[in-house]
Formats: structure tokens, sequence, C-alpha cells
């Protein structure tokens, strides 16, 4: 009896916070498992691309001026331009965390509108430096052409189309699968949106635009080491 | 709710982070024209990693984790993916025939 | 507790069985032992495929020549053997069922940090395991379950793509797995209960969960190169642009060879449980069991190469690797001998988790030194792609994790079901798989040592093989025979069995202080914990002291 009591009593005071689930005992344990899953599961994400940036490594090494010729064909002012979008929306990720702590929902919900702005504009220039490698049959397959490209810094070289097409590749899937995860990255923040506009979030419960938050900038840092190794190796004419 | 946190309030550093970033973006690509050998990969990617670390230290607030916890699975995840990329490299450096 | 059970009770105490009925309650259901549940049905039902696969490799083998099914039938056989058993059963046996049922249990937590994940995670793993069949009933894939390049990506015509999203689906499911055991480990331990007195099965399903973690991305990203190589026609390991085959099977191995912890080191932590039970003992050495469980996860991640010492990788980076090799022998003969140190003068009761426990420690045994032969570079050399690889990592993963396994089974059945299952029948199966196993694949050490070379269906040029191979045919029936056996009884039991009592081994550990079977929030009260791990001694003394605890 004292024990049914006891959990009925527990029941009552879980009614104080609506988002505390059912299996743990008080909101700072509930968020600090969140962030801590979010943070496992990044871990995660670091080993998937590293997979690809051990690749890129080994290729590097054994192809350095066809690779230096290839990244040399992609359009760096758009690469920059790119980085540039990206640390902007990090910065009105933070802005956003920070108004939904302090609660401040109409800047909450500009800044998550702004985040994606800056997320669908980085993709429209994603878009825009694919057409272009299409247009120029840069893209690895039936059609690809690297013929008679200049080995930087080497005159007189040609680079090897088949290890251009290694670097193409490796362009491809990698900058394919950072902009998957921008896409992704969209979807969660819509799903913040919503919930900032239901005003669901308090200072006391804002985890998941935390925990979003932590997912976009990590899709950021992975651009911050993509952009030099796609785009500044071997520009010096 | 509008008094306390200015006295506290993060948004100078957010702001100067940012800043610092754009000031890096810029300086890694405008060092990239020049020749510099050998280092200008070791430039890019120095700047980077400061990127990455400013990122990760102040906008996803490692610097200011309650615990040690986050910083250990962020120490740790740098380190495996260290163990990956150097006992691969092991091989492809070492193989006398490549 | 105990004193309810004895009295006939009308009206069944409400647990996390009988609180909900129908296919909705458990399709739905967000209970880490509902999840656990579903998860053993459908590895047993992967098993069993996994298994048919494997009687027909051994019916083919027979005879010396190659009569029963063609060559690339039996390609597509071992590779489907090899990628259900690993993929499909072993990775996720004991974290998702006798795991996912009992870390929140042993840990004083009501659930898993995230009960919707943990279900999201099964239906990945149900989706993967889906395509996985379609791609079976399709005509399958022949390119063993390593997917080497060039051939999986540039030559055989078989279903890559459709394999390779299956796995990398079902890879998702293993990582939210362990992702949630980390969480819930960190974040859910109930007062009192800290890192020295963890038991040491969740030490292990810990270190299991960061190679899951770590290591399972890797293999995921691998295989999307691979299909993308295939459907896209990018070239990463295509060796006509001059891309690297051997870069394939460096990221390959950089997760599977630290899947093969993913897979005994649970069964490790299930050992440990058993064997501190039935000798009535603490285990010997808590904290060195402990910190070789992740010394184990750690130094798995160092020795990769081992698998590739013939492929063509440099003879330093060989010797590197053939050295690091060793070092993952250190902590795991640390956890055998403090086993072996556990049962010293200990009262042993031999029941079949006991028995299973037994030959856990011999076969494992057996299986880690002769990897300690295949970790030496010159012995490698010659005993590479033969039956000997094969029954080593068979000693390791069957007569390691399957017995592992089958002894938590039997150990945590009355707690999972209620009920008790028929404990003659149970020493009888675990002697069948024991003699069944050995009779299996200690024939395949000498085959292998004399030269059998593994992948080939037809043997006629060598037929004094043949006697060896009968024996290890002969072998996998009794197995499996020996494997059908507890299935049986466990069903059987279910309806028939005798209801257990709450702690029917008397047994430590908190999961053992609530019902059988437990009420769906685990316990009735937050538990607080006051005891160290393993206190049988405690347990044991004379009544008048043990007041306390029933109390």
């Amino acid at each position: 009896m004292a024990d049914s009591s006891t959990i009925m009593g527990l029941h009552q005071e879980e009614e104080h916070h609506p988002e505390l689930l059912h299996h743990f005992a008080e909101a700072g344990q509930q968020r600090d498992a969140a962030s801590l899953g979010m943070w496992v599961f990044l871990a995660t994400e670091v080993m998937f691309f590293g997979g690809m940036f051990c690749a890129y490594l080994v290729y590097r090494h054994w192809y350095f001026g066809d690779f230096g010729a290839a990244s040399k064909s992609i359009d760096a002012t758009l690469g920059a331009t790119n980085t540039a979008v990206l640390i902007c929306s990090s910065l009105t990720v933070v802005l956003a965390v920070w108004a939904a702590q302090t609660a401040r929902r109409a800047l909450l919900i500009g800044m998550l509108v702004f985040t994606m702005l800056f997320g669908l504009a980085f993709l429209g220039i994603k878009s825009k430096e694919y057409y272009d490698k299409f247009e120029e049959h840069h893209v690895p397959g039936a059609s690809f052409n690297f013929d008679h490209v200049p080995v930087p810094g080497h005159p007189g070289e040609y680079a090897n189309p088949r290890h251009a097409e290694i670097f193409f590749s490796l362009y491809f899937v990698m900058t394919g699968l950072h902009a998957l995860h921008m896409i992704i990255g969209l979807g969660i923040f819509t799903g913040l949106l919503v919930m900032a506009w239901k005003g669901r979030f308090t200072p006391e419960y804002h985890t998941p635009v935390e925990i979003g938050g932590l997912y976009w900038h990590f899709v950021d840092i992975v651009w911050i080491y993509l952009f030099p190794l796609l785009y500044l190796i071997d520009r010096h004419p | 709710m509008t008094g306390h946190e200015s006295a506290k309030s993060p948004l100078k550093m957010y702001f100067a982070v940012w800043a610092a970033l754009l000031m890096f973006t810029f300086i890694t690509y405008k060092v990239a024209f020049i020749e510099l050998g050998p280092f200008n990969a070791v430039v890019a990617l120095v700047i980077a990693t400061l990127k990455a670390t400013l990122v990760a230290l102040f906008f996803m607030h490692v610097w200011h984790a309650g615990e040690r916890l986050i910083k250990v699975v962020v120490g740790g995840v740098v380190f495996f993916l260290l163990l990956l990329l150097t006992l691969t490299m092991a091989d492809y450096l070492t193989r006398p025939w490549s | 507790m105990s004193m309810e059970i004895a009295i006939p009770q009308p009206v069944e105490r409400e647990n996390y069985l009988n609180k909900e009925y129908g296919a909705l309650s458990w399709l739905l259901t967000t209970d880490h032992k509902r999840i656990a549940l579903l998860y053993l049905v459908s590895i047993t039902f992967f098993f069993f495929i996994g298994g048919f696969f494997a009687l027909l490799i051994r019916l083919e083998l027979l005879t010396p020549a190659g009569d029963l099914v063609q060559a690339d039938t039996y390609n597509k056989l071992f590779t489907m053997h090899g990628m259900v058993m690993v993929f499909f059963f072993l990775i996720p046996s004991i974290p998702a069922v006798l795991g996912n049922f009992l870390v929140p249990m042993m840990i004083g937590a009501k659930d898993l940090a995230f009960p919707r994940i943990n279900l999201l995670s099964w239906y990945l793993y149900i989706i993967g395991g889906a395509l996985m069949l379609h791609c079976m009933l399709t005509g399958g894939v022949d390119t063993g379950w390593t997917f080497y390049t060039p051939f999986s990506t540039n030559f055989t015509n078989t279903k890559i793509v459709e394999a390779g999203i299956a796995i990398f689906i079902a890879g998702f499911s293993s990582i939210l797995t362990g992702l949630n055991f980390v969480v819930t480990i960190h974040r859910m331990r109930a007062p009192g209960m800290t890192w020295s007195r963890l038991p040491l099965f969740i030490w292990a399903h810990y270190a299991t969960s960061i190679i899951q973690l770590l290591g399972t991305p890797v293999i995921a990203i691998t295989i999307v190169l691979v299909a993308a190589e295939r459907a896209l026609h990018l070239g990463i390991f295509d060796p006509k642009l001059g891309g690297d085959p051997l870069l394939f099977q460096h990221l390959f191995w950089f997760y599977s060879h630290p899947a093969v912890y993913i897979m005994i080191l649970p069964s490790m932590g299930v050992v440990t449980e058993i064997i501190a039970c039935f000798s009535r003992k603490r285990i010997f050495g808590y904290s060195f069991v402990a910190f070789s469980s992740i010394a184990i996860a750690v130094f798995g991640f160092l020795v990769w190469a081992h698998h590739m010492f013939v492929a063509g990788i440099s003879v330093y980076s060989a010797l590197v690797f053939s050295f690091l090799s060793y070092s993952v022998a250190l902590p795991s003969a640390i956890k055998v001998f403090n086993w072996t140190a556990t049962l010293y003068k200990g009262s042993i009761r031999y029941d079949a988790p006991m028995l299973y426990a037994f030959g856990f420690l011999g076969l494992f045994t057996i299986g880690g030194l002769t990897g300690l032969f295949l970790a030496a570079l010159g012995i490698d050399v010659h005993v590479t792609d033969t039956y000997f690889v094969v029954a080593h990592f068979h000693y390791i993963m069957v007569g390691g994790a399957v017995m592992g396994y089958l002894g938590g089974m039997h150990f945590w059945w009355p707690k999972i079901s209620g009920r008790l299952y028929p404990e003659g029948w149970a020493r009888l199966a675990a002697l069948i798989v024991f003699i069944g196993f050995n009779l299996t694949f200690f024939p395949q050490f000498i085959l292998g040592y004399m030269g059998m070379p593994r992948r080939y269906y037809d043997y006629s040029h060598m037929p004094e093989f043949q006697v060896l191979h009968v024996l290890s045919t002969a072998g996998s029936t009794v197995l499996g025979v020996g494997y059908l056996l507890p299935m049986v009884y466990f069903l059987w039991s279910m309806r028939y069995g005798k209801p257990a009592s709450d702690n029917p081994w008397n047994a430590a550990g908190l999961e053992w202080k609530t019902a059988s079977p437990p009420p769906t929030f685990n316990f009735d009260e937050e538990p607080v914990v006051t005891w160290e791990a393993y206190n049988y001694e405690e347990l044991d003394a004379p009544p008048h002291k043990q007041e306390v605890t029933v109390g």
C-alpha cells in the first residue's frame, strides 16, 4: 500500500512538468541524458566522415599533383562564400539557443528562420557548383573528361584524368553527404520552428533547441575541414 | 526575465567568435593563393582546426560544459579518428613499392 | 517477497507481460523488456536461417566432389551464412536481447534513457532484415561477407547494393542500441549505484557500446562508398582509376575486427555473472575484469590489419600490427585467469547456465590461443584462408559468443518469463551443444593446418580430407539438435514450466530483487544501493544476518 501511494505521489509530481518523461527522476537528468545522447551521436558522425577523410588522405598522398589540378577547377570563391554563410548560420543558431534560454520567443523564431535561410543559401550555392561541374564534364562516369589540365607547380605536365576522377568521386561523396546532413538539419530546424511557434520552449525546457544546435554546429565543423581540403589545395599560380 | 541576464550575457562572446571565424576564413582563402610549398597545407589545416576548436568550445559550449564527460567524449573521438588515419597511413607510407 | 509466491494466488501480479495484450501493445511498446523480446524472436528467426545455410555448406562438403550445389550457389551460401550470422544474429544477440532486458534493471532504472529510440532501433533492424531476406530470395550475394573490392564493385553481378543497404540500416540499429546503453549507464543509475558497484555485465556492455559507436559508422561509410561505386560509377577503390582495393580492406576491418569484440564482450559479461553466482563468490579482481573490458574495446581498434597480412600491405606495418595484435591477449587472459580464480574454492553448482559458462571458458581459450597463432606473421602466411582460420573464429563466435548467449538465456529465463525451464533437458542440451560444437570445428583446425582452403565447394583433388569433413558435418547435425532443444523447451516452459520465484538462483544483482517477471517500470520502489556487487558472502551468511536485506 505504501508503495502504491508513493508511486501515485510521483505521478502527481510529474504532472508539474509536462515535458518530463516517466522514466526520468527529474528534468535535469532528462536534459543531461539528451545532451550526452547528441554528443555521442556526433561522435559516431565524426567516424562516419572519418572514413572518407581517410580515403582522401591516402589518395592525396599518392596523387598529389593530380589532386591539385582537380581542386583548382573548383570555384574557391563559391566555397569561401559558402563557408561564410555556414559560419553566419552557426551564429544565428547560438543566438537561437540564447533566445530560448532567456524566453525571447520572437527572437528565437527569427533566429531559427535565419538559420534555415542560411542553410538554403548554402545548398543553393552548392547546386550552382554541382551544375558547373556537370557542364564541365567533371562528374565521374562515362562522360568524365579531364584531359590536358596542367599540374600546378609543374609546367608542361598534365594531370592524369583517372586520378582526377578519384578526386571528383571523393568531392561528390564528401560534399554530397555533407549536403544530405544539411538537408536533415533543415528538417530538424523546421520541427524546432513549429515547436517554437507553439510556444513549447521555456527557460526550463529548451533541450531540443540545444541539441538541434549541436547537430548544426557539427555539420558546420565538417565543412570547415572540407573547405580547405577540397577547394584550397595548390591554389597558388 | 529581462534584467538579470544582461550582466552575464554571452552575446559579446558569440559575436567575437563569429568575427574570428569569418576572419580566419578570409585569411585561409587568401593564404591559399600564396606559394608556401608544403606549408600551404599546414597553414590551411591549422586554421581549419582553430576554427573547428572555436566552434566546439564556444558555440557548442564545450568550454563551459559543467562536467568532464563531454570533454572526454570529444577527446576520445578525436583520438580514435587519428588512430584510423595514422594506422592506415602507417601502411601507405611504408610500402616500398608505391 | 518470496513468501508471496509460495502461497497460491488467484490473481497474477501485474507485470510487463500481462499488463497489456494484443499485437499493437507489442509493436508500439517502448518498454525495454518487451523490445528485448521482440529482438529475441527476430534474431532467433535469423539464427535458424543462417544455420540452415551452414547446414547446406556442411552437406556439400560431405563428399569431395561438388555434387550438392553448383560453385556459384556455394559462394552465395557461405556469403549469406556469414552476413546473416554476423550482422543479424551475433551483433544484436546479447546486447539487443539480454542487454536490452537487463541493463536498466541491473542499474536500477525504469527504462533505457531513450525508449522510443530503442523501439526505432528494432524497426531499423527489421527493415534491414527484410531487405536482407528479399536480397537472399532474389539471388543473394556471392562475395563473401567481407564485400572485398574490386570483385564486389567491378565484377560480380549479384545484389551488392541491396545487401549493402540492408547492412547499413542494421548498422544504424546497432549504433542506436550502443548510444542508448552509454547514455543509460552514465545518466540513469540508481542512487548508490556507483561505477565500482556496477555488475561486470554492465561494464562489458559499456565497452561493447563504445565499439558499436566508434566502429559501425566506418563500415557504414565504406558500404556507402561501395554502393556509390556500383550504382553511381564513382571510383574510390577502382584499380582502373588508380584506386586501391586495399583501402577498402583497411576501412572494412577497422570496424569488422572490433566487431568480433562486439560479439564476445557481452558474452564475457554474461559468463562473469554466471560464474560468480554458481560458485557463490565475489568475482576475483573486480576492477581488473572491469577495466580489461574497456582495454579490449580500445586495443581492438589497434589490430585490424592482421586480416590483411597476405593482401599486400607494407611489411613494416604488418610487423607493427602483428605485435599490437598480441596486446589484445593481455586483457583477455586477465579475464580468463580471474574467472578461474573465482572458481577456486567456490561452492560450485553445475546448473545449465554454469555448464554453458564452463563451455565458454574452454572454447574461448582455445579460440583465443589459436588467434595468437594467427597474429604471428609467419604462421598467418601459412594458414591464411584455410579452415584453420574458419575454426579459429568459430571457436570465438560460436564457442564464445553463442555459448555465453545460451548460458545467459538460461540464467535469466526465470526473470524474463517468470517460469523455470526444465533443468534436466537444459543440462542435456548444454552437453549436446558442447560435443556437437567440438566435433564440428575441431577437425577444421586440423584440416586447415593440413592445407584445406576455405570457401572451396569441391576438394576432389585432395580426397584424404574427407574423413575430417565427415566428422565436421556429423558434428554440425549434433550442434543443430543442441540449438533446437532449448528453443523447444523454452517455448514449452512459457506455458507449462513451474512458476519461478523472484530469485531462483539466490543471485546478487538488482534484477533479482524485483518480481519475476518484473513490473513495467522494473521496480515497485526506486532501489537504493548500499552494497557492493557480487556480495555472495553476505547472501549466504547465516539467516540472522540476512534479515536486514529481507526486511
